[in-house]
């Protein structure tokens, strides 16, 4: 992987903006993660050339955070809440009908801690967009949207892909 | 008796439901006023006069008074830096994304006062990374408020520069604690530092940094445009002015509320505009106060009436307000359930650096898992006692004593020792597994 021009300039713009270049390691990886689908190892190297840091470094750190993906996930990546208001309200028989329906390349089910969506628990993310007051069967319909197009998903990392 | 929301911070939010978090909502809504009259009446009214008198404290966790952190701030050592702590991420808490979301320009104020008072000209705002709506919204704003002048050079004839720069956490919780913040915010792994020193003296790039939360920084307009004095006036004692409340679980009308410090437990509940009462008007078995690090409170009398205050809960009942989250439990509910639940999240979120904690939140959750389960031996809840007062000695006095660096370890404390204190009978009736499985607690 490398980052597409119009990127690298997005990346080079991010450096800028802090004190010290390694302070851009997470946006960078955001952005390089929305780019690929998933944070590849040169992707890594990438992000260490221009934060000017060692590429164990730049894995170091993103190897900390739960939405970095080193592996590919596929285009959606569903993420369901447990925590206790969900537990008590539906979410993990929203997360076992989703992970039981979902089995392939394209759709990535993981469960999550709070979600900060209580009030409307049962409540889940697709690409980190939030979808509150679930119920199994809605979640799926959900998801089905996305795959239709009906609904556009942001980039795995949450950002507007263009 | 009934109560209804006080709105001072939300106001807009439920003015304009269409376009608060535009620029052009916010203006039409008396925003940057406060910011005109912070220029207006000087720096030094600010911090030490203004903030001071309001009596404000802390939304995010501890309550600590904002006015006496700024104080902190070595003189004449820059330059400085702003860091708002908008990685809410406490179990049921979810005010801060709601402020983020849907009234940012109120947030991008409290930054641009708060940042004139203590003189900083860069600012953070270290936004969970999971808030992808909140993140563009926010940016987007930073860009307006550049357009209009609100930030930038020479800020409204001031002399005043700043810029903001919205930064994306990526999935931890533990970033929420201001040092872990602080290393993710420098590109490292999100662990907390041993203090001293504290952020005041060596924050932020080892620069005198403030940490607020958002709440707390999206109060302080309104502040500088009421003057503290009248702030101080709602509220109750130390505990002045306004909090948003996040009720969650089984009340009817679950969501934020914006109430004065010193209503109870009972009118956030049951007041018809309000919490609206329990669903299907079962009882209240129990409820977790402050957010999932808190000790949890029962359907009792003398609970349901406590004000919310934060001394009063933390002297009187030992559970503190904490982030202002309201978790609610009805009578069908497990309360082991919910204890290894919460014990799970501590050990799914444990940053590793603290042996008890990286250790002893993973046994709570394994021995919860069994009890909660059916599976528990007789032994099993003294054992889990024995764990936890190897991370938070003298456990039913939980979360003040500790063997870690942070409140993260001694967190998972809190359910097992309300366990002890209000359902030990229940628990213990639930561990009839057989007792000879081979592990001891001594």
């Amino acid at each position: 992987m490398m980052f597409t021009p119009e990127n690298l300039e997005r990346a080079r713009a991010i450096v800028a903006r802090y004190p010290r270049a390694k302070s851009a390691i997470l946006p960078l990886a955001h952005l390089a993660q929305d780019q690929d689908g998933w944070l590849s190892p040169e992707a890594m190297r990438e992000i260490a050339a221009l934060t000017r840091v060692e590429p164990a470094e730049v894995l170091g750190t993103c190897s900390f955070y739960t939405m970095f993906k080193r592996d590919p996930v596929g285009r959606l990546v569903v993420s369901v809440c447990t925590n206790v208001t969900c537990l008590v309200t539906g979410g993990p028989e929203v997360l076992e009908h989703l992970a039981r329906r979902y089995d392939d390349d394209d759709v990535y089910v993981e469960e999550v801690e709070c979600l900060a969506a209580c009030g409307g628990a049962p409540a889940m993310q697709v690409n980190y967009e939030f979808h509150e007051g679930l119920t199994p069967e809605m979640a799926e319909e959900i998801v089905e949207a996305y795959k239709r197009g009906e609904l556009i998903p942001r980039g795995v990392s949450g950002g507007r892909v263009s | 008796m009934t109560v209804t929301e006080t709105r001072v911070i939300t106001k807009r939010i439920h003015d304009r439901p269409e376009d608060s978090w535009t620029i052009d909502g916010a203006l039409a809504s008396g925003a940057y006023e406060g910011l005109r009259a912070a220029f207006a009446m000087g720096r030094d009214a600010i911090g030490e006069e203004q903030v001071k008198a309001s009596g404000l404290r802390g939304r995010g966790g501890a309550g600590f008074p904002t006015a006496t952190k700024w104080s902190f701030l070595p003189a004449g050592s820059y330059p400085r830096y702003l860091v708002v702590n908008a990685d809410e991420g406490e179990p049921s808490t979810f005010k801060d994304r709601m402020l983020i979301e849907r009234d940012p320009h109120q947030l991008i104020e409290g930054i641009a006062i708060a940042a004139f008072a203590i003189e900083c000209n860069l600012a953070f705002v270290y936004i969970r990374g999971e808030f992808a709506l909140g993140y563009e919204r926010l940016e987007q704003a930073v860009a307006e408020a550049k357009a209009k002048g609100f930030l930038g050079m020479n800020i409204l004839g001031s002399g005043f520069d700043l810029d903001i720069v919205v930064h994306r956490g990526a999935g931890a919780y533990i970033c929420g604690e201001e040092t872990a913040l602080l290393e993710s915010l420098e590109g490292e792994r999100g662990m907390p530092r041993i203090r001293p020193p504290f952020p005041a003296i060596e924050g932020l790039y080892a620069k005198p940094t403030v940490v607020n939360n958002v709440e707390t920084i999206s109060t302080l307009p309104h502040i500088v445009r009421m003057g503290g004095e009248e702030y101080a006036k709602l509220g109750v004692d130390r505990s002045t002015g306004t909090r948003v409340f996040s009720l969650s679980g089984h009340v009817k009308r679950p969501g934020n509320y914006e109430v004065e410090l010193g209503v109870t437990f009972r009118d956030l509940l049951y007041s018809p505009e309000l919490g609206g009462g329990i669903t299907d008007d079962r009882k209240v078995k129990f409820f977790i106060p402050g957010g999932a690090s808190s000790q949890w409170l029962t359907g009792a009398d003398e609970h349901l009436d406590a004000p919310l205050d934060m001394d009063f809960l933390e002297q009187n009942l030992g559970v503190m307000l904490g982030s202002g989250a309201v978790m609610v439990f009805d009578e069908t509910v497990n309360p082991a359930l919910v204890a290894w639940r919460l014990a799970k999240f501590f050990a799914d979120e444990s940053c590793g650096k603290c042996t008890p904690c990286r250790e002893g939140t993973g046994w709570v959750e394994k021995v919860l898992y069994r009890i909660a389960h059916g599976q528990g031996r007789p032994q099993d809840f003294d054992m889990l006692l024995d764990v936890c007062d190897n991370i938070s000695p003298g456990v039913t006095t939980a979360p003040f004593a500790q063997t870690t660096i942070c409140p993260l370890g001694p967190s998972v404390v809190s359910p097992v020792a309300s366990l002890q204190k209000y359902f030990r009978d229940e628990v213990l009736a639930m561990c009839t597994g057989p007792s000879t499985i081979p592990v001891s607690a001594s």
